[in-house]
């Protein structure tokens, strides 16, 4: 059923720390290999080793540059997946029934077998976090490794989503965001976490951690004042050269 | 949005066909026996041929029946219902004009509100999209339910509605395209909320996720077709409803009133395309596109 469930038990999710992300994409590659040999058709690559290689992920990670209005730009690191809305519009505007949000732990799901691959959930995600699988023909989602967190044929160790558990750097937490009890609850307000695009209302279960801010460098050299360049105006030759470069139609005046 | 042409085919045919089919219900024309089985036929292959079309859009069709269970939350399930209960109520309606000379007006009638249905559910399935600012506003349904009804008064000869239709109709196109032009800048969604990033400072996508396209790219984020959008624009109000007026009050003969259907349909088309080609998806902004 595509209507949304009005609450759910738990609100299982990732918090994402955009400060300790160092881009190096290994959630991607854990992400694409786990997800293939296991839960649903596989993550199909098209020509993948041609001029134009194309295939399904899961789990992709931007980099973007922001620039402060003073001082030096940032390059943060984004790894995007499902953030498993509360007020999914994916899942309500599925026509078939086979999107659907799980009562007891919140995850969206989609039962492939139900999916005509029309491709309308993939329009109203704002995230981007559907794809249509070119080989198989059926929308595929972060499942939160449903199939890894409950397995009891796994280390405990490894019941967590497969992106969590290879991150080298820490930056992926995984939980329970409904309890505000738990570590990645605790974390999230203790650092300040945040939504993805707010003003649309889907209220993401997933949070993102904000990179912390950076240090400023200290006058630490009491001579420094006395190392003010020397020659402010050159002389000689390089100063006629300075001056009659300037005299020039288009020189500075 | 990527113009699928599947997309654009189905959208503007079953619209025109289920606007004749609104005017046949409405009994105008009123023609009984074969000229009613021609208006009957050109109506439905209209409408079942562009739903067909929407058919090669699926990646799975075998499982479309599947797609009528879901009308309580989706726009989708709402539109293939619709479409189904109209095609039947105007099917047994059209038996009774083509086969026994009967108006049969209640069922008309209904079969009529069920083809504007169908169309208004179609139009929903865009309206409903935050992530496409462009589509996401009032106007939307209107421009669809106008271009079907002024499409349906040129199939069934109506000329004295079609006249005035044409106008409004294209007072709608021009609104459309002046409110959709603004709405991607005042939804407020921006690279810096879709970040979340801006406290820090301006943000500049610097490099995407990998080196190749992708699923998203190639469906949600489209730029070539916007160089020339206002030459389409000029192309589809001249062919869609300038031409059509001018064949419209010229003596009236079967070949103009032909000459002006087929350049309306050749005008919506265009605008379609438009509609599809212009419209941002929120998540291009992900990859610093728009």
């Amino acid at each position: 059923m595509t209507t949304l469930p009005k609450s759910t038990e738990k609100k299982l999710g990732l918090v994402i720390d955009l400060d300790t992300c160092v881009g190096c994409h290994a959630c991607v590659v854990s992400c694409k290999g786990w997800n293939t040999e296991n839960y649903g058709a596989p993550l199909s690559d098209q020509n993948p080793y041609g001029g134009d290689p194309s295939g399904t992920f899961l789990n992709r990670v931007h980099s973007y540059e922001v620039q402060p209005d003073d001082g030096a730009a940032q390059l943060i690191h984004f790894p995007k997946s499902c953030l498993h809305c509360e007020d999914a519009p994916c899942v309500t505007v599925c026509p078939t029934g086979a999107s659907y949000k799980r009562v007891e732990d919140g995850i969206v799901l989609v039962n492939e077998q139900d999916c005509i691959g029309c491709g309308l959930c993939a329009w109203a995600c704002p995230y981007g976090a559907r794809e249509m699988d070119a080989a198989e023909n059926v929308m595929k989602k972060c499942t939160l490794c449903v199939d890894r967190i409950y397995n009891e044929n796994l280390p405990e160790e490894d019941r967590q989503p497969a992106c969590v558990r290879t991150c080298p750097a820490g930056a992926r937490h995984f939980g329970d965001l409904g309890d505000e009890n738990s570590e990645v609850s605790q974390l999230v307000a203790e650092r300040g976490g945040f939504d993805l695009m707010p003003e649309l209302g889907t209220k993401p279960v997933n949070q993102y951690l904000p990179p912390r801010p950076k240090d400023t460098m200290e006058e630490f050299d009491i001579l420094a004042p006395y190392l003010d360049p020397v020659a402010k105006d050159a002389g000689g030759f390089l100063g006629w050269l300075d001056k009659a470069l300037d005299a020039l139609p288009g020189g500075a005046k | 949005m990527h113009p699928a042409p599947s997309i654009i085919l189905f959208t503007t045919l079953s619209g025109l066909g289920f606007g004749l089919l609104t005017f046949l219900g409405l009994g105008m024309p009123g023609a009984t026996g074969f000229v009613a089985f021609v208006f009957f036929t050109i109506a439905y292959l209209l409408a079942v041929g562009g739903l067909l079309f929407s058919t090669f859009h699926l990646g799975h069709p075998e499982r479309a029946l599947k797609a009528f269970s879901q009308w309580r939350s989706s726009w989708l399930s709402r539109e293939g219902i619709c479409a189904v209960a109209a095609l039947i109520v105007m099917a047994i309606y059209g038996i009774g004009r083509v086969f026994f000379a009967e108006h049969w007006g209640l069922i008309g009638i209904v079969g009529a509100l069920l083809s504007l249905a169908t169309v208004f559910t179609t139009s929903m399935i865009y309206a409903q999209l935050k992530t496409v600012p462009r589509w996401n506003m009032p106007l939307t349904s209107p421009l669809f339910m106008a271009f079907s009804i002024t499409g349906g008064a040129l199939l069934a000869g109506q000329i004295t509605l079609a006249i005035p239709l044409l106008i409004i109709s294209s007072g709608i196109q021009v609104a459309y395209w002046i409110m959709g032009d603004g709405r991607l800048a005042a939804s407020g969604t921006n690279m810096e909320t879709a970040t979340g990033l801006g406290h820090i400072g301006k943000v500049k996508a610097f490099e995407p996720p990998h080196t190749g396209d992708n699923y998203l790219m190639r469906e949600l984020i489209h730029v070539v077709g916007r160089k020339h959008a206002s030459k389409l624009r000029m192309i589809a109000l001249t062919l869609g409803f300038a031409l059509p007026l001018i064949f419209l009050l010229l003596p009236f003969g079967h070949f103009f009133a032909l000459i002006a259907v087929l350049c309306h349909i050749a005008g919506i088309l265009t605008s379609r395309w438009l509609f599809f080609a212009q419209a941002e998806h929120v998540v291009g902004l992900y990859y610093g596109k728009r």
